[in-house]
């Protein structure tokens, strides 16, 4: 199945295992991908919030360049999800702004019509490539380990945008993909919250405070590492997580998987393959419990 | 038909019936509350029924002694939001069969709060963020006596039409992320409501207010999780408001901040290489000179290039950049 790539600046930048894992699992998934290499960056909500008819250009700017390949666009970040569902619901909702998109963008190549579908890889998982597929490609079972699903707040929120109230199951596929793939899910209520990233830069104490409290109480739930489909919140949460530590005045050390590592994992591939020795938090022990070593 | 309701209880004597057990709120690790005990109810009421149909069919039939705060029952007085299955929700909105986990419904006072006694928080945070934004128009000193009505555009008055639809029952504040770590953030309905007056035509004091909003503890401390836009019941959507309020606030020169310049260096980033820089997006929205600031991400930075996570040193624009720049050059405004 062909499908338009979009990888997201952080997958290409400070996530660099996210990129090359994605990439890894798309041949035993049939995923041709047909990445989108001038694509600009969706802006991530800052540009929205702040230049709404720029974020509008910009990422109806993307819609086209799918649209013209043809394909569904699959991102593999929540935030780029978010964002590309969000100026993709509005565009087709108000003709309006659909036209002034389009005039902006001008002349250069592209319009955008309308059509193209934004789906995050682990939507497609369920949607498109079918749990059949899945299921045939996974060579390795994870069992024994305790899996704490983390989503991301812009793949659960709002749900209009992302089409959640149509399809409320997109609210439970990680977990259900845990267990696919053998191992326990983790329920615990910093699932569905906020990383706090994006406060950062303006209050670090607090943003790390936010992420750590989450890891946390899945630490205490038994998790052994947690999932995520966001690069964004793997920076927080991975990246940040010895200064959450500091700032929480405990021992975190719960490390951070990817979604594409994990499946690479039951599909069989090699933890170094995945790049899982790339992280801030060691992922040895994690791995050592269905007897992989990195 | 049949349904189970979990309730938390709470109160200060430490008198409770046998049957409640102890337990912690829905896993909540910031809990700011002290422990409450959980018993169970079962209720016979009509399909359609509600939770608040269900509590007061308890108070009146089972104990007496439960504390419920409740008054119109159609959501439009706010008194009866509580956690209903770990989310803020009205308890006279919520329709039991759609409430039922796992063959039980849990309601209690939301942990974020203080609570009073069982299913009663105290609103006093709440009222104190509301009061701090001066909700209340102000006119300009000496006001002349009026010769006529205020007159205002339908346009001005739609665009606050959402935010007077605000019910003040705090469902927003008692699942904001931001509030669960920072007591002092003024959190989604306060914020909503300073953009209701803000941006309201006839208010003189526009300027100061969004001086005053910018500081510590105001829009720019928002971490943007849309908690608040699910979970009121009036389609407030404060955070709608507070990307507003932060707009505005730019716009009139309120730009000495981490928010700002985050989204100056952002845009500077997209604009001349079509993605994110992510080497120099960090300095810069600390603020060069920010010295404390910087030295504290000095840690992280180490650690990320340990991991072999550091973004490539040249950044390089991406192929048909000419298209982005000349997108930005067409918007204008501020990252022209």
């Amino acid at each position: 199945m062909k499908v338009a790539f979009y990888p997201g600046c952080v997958s290409k930048g400070a996530c660099p295992e996210l990129y090359v894992s994605a990439k890894a699992i798309a041949e035993p998934l049939g995923l041709e991908l047909k990445e989108l290499t001038e694509a600009p960056c969706t802006g991530a909500g800052v540009l929205s919030e702040q230049n709404p008819q720029l974020a509008d250009a910009l990422n109806g700017l993307t819609l086209a360049m799918a649209e013209s390949e043809g394909a569904d666009l699959m991102t593999i970040c929540s935030t780029c999800q978010g964002v590309l569902s969000n100026h993709n619901y509005h565009l087709k909702e108000d003709p309006e702004r659909m036209e002034r998109a389009n005039a902006t963008i001008g002349d250069q190549g592209y319009r955008y019509g309308g059509t193209t579908k934004v789906k995050h890889l682990l939507w497609m998982l369920f949607e498109d490539i079918g749990i059949d597929r899945v299921k045939a490609a996974i060579k390795r079972k994870l069992t024994g380990l305790k899996i704490a699903p983390f989503y991301g707040c812009y793949i659960l929120r709002p749900e209009e945008s992302l089409g959640l109230k149509e399809r409320p199951e997109r609210k439970t596929y990680l977990q259900q993909l845990i267990a696919l793939v053998g191992a326990e899910p983790v329920e615990y209520r910093g699932s569905t919250k906020c990383c706090g990233f994006p406060m950062l830069t303006f209050n670090r104490d607090k943003a790390l405070a936010m992420g750590g409290n989450h890891i946390m109480e899945a630490k205490d739930k038994g998790a052994d590492l947690l999932v995520t489909p966001c690069p964004l919140c793997h920076l927080n949460l991975d990246g940040q997580q010895p200064d959450a530590g500091r700032v929480l005045k405990k021992d975190i050390g719960v490390p951070i998987f990817h979604l594409p590592q994990l499946l690479g994992l039951a599909f069989g591939m090699d933890p170094s393959e995945l790049r899982l020795d790339h992280h801030v938090v060691s992922t040895k022990g994690a791995l050592e419990k269905v007897e992989l070593k990195v | 038909m049949q349904f189970t309701i979990e309730v938390g209880r709470f109160n200060p004597e430490g008198t409770y019936p046998e049957n409640a057990v102890p337990g912690a709120p829905f896993p909540a690790p910031w809990d700011r509350s002290p422990a409450r005990r959980y018993q169970t109810f079962m209720v016979d009421l009509p399909e359609h029924a509600v939770v608040l149909d269900a509590l007061i069919a308890i108070r009146e039939y089972q104990d007496q002694s439960l504390a419920v705060r409740c008054a119109c029952r159609s959501a439009i007085c706010g008194s009866c939001a509580m956690w209903i299955n770990g989310h803020a929700n009205l308890a006279c909105k919520s329709r039991l069969s759609a409430f039922t986990q796992d063959g039980k419904t849990r309601v209690e006072s939301p942990p974020s709060m203080p609570i009073i006694r069982d299913l009663v928080c105290d609103m006093k945070p709440f009222w104190d963020k509301h009061l701090a934004v001066k909700p209340w128009l102000q006119n300009k000193q000496p006001v002349p006596p009026p010769n006529e009505e205020y007159r205002v555009s339908n346009a001005s008055m739609e665009e606050l039409i959402q935010e007077v639809s605000c019910i003040s029952c705090s469902a927003c504040l008692m699942d904001c992320e931001s509030f669960a770590v920072n007591p002092d953030f003024l959190g989604p309905q306060a914020l909503a409501q300073a953009f209701r007056y803000a941006g309201d035509p006839r208010d003189a004091e526009t300027k100061e207010r969004l001086a005053e909003y910018s500081k510590p503890g105001g829009i720019w401390d928002c971490t943007h999780c849309y908690e608040c836009v699910t979970q009121c019941p009036k389609g407030v959507a404060p955070l709608e408001q507070i990307l507003k309020l932060r707009r505005m606030a730019v716009d009139a020169g309120f730009t000495n901040n981490a928010g700002t310049r985050h989204a100056d260096a952002f845009a500077e980033s997209v604009r001349d290489s079509g993605r994110l820089n992510e080497l120099t997006l960090m300095p810069k929205s600390v603020g060069f000179f920010n010295i404390v600031e910087q030295i504290k991400t000095l840690p992280s930075a180490f650690n990320l290039i340990r991991a072999g996570k550091l973004p490539p040193l040249i950044h390089k624009a991406i192929p048909g950049i000419n298209r982005i720049k000349t997108i930005f050059e067409r918007v204008g405004g501020r990252f022209k």
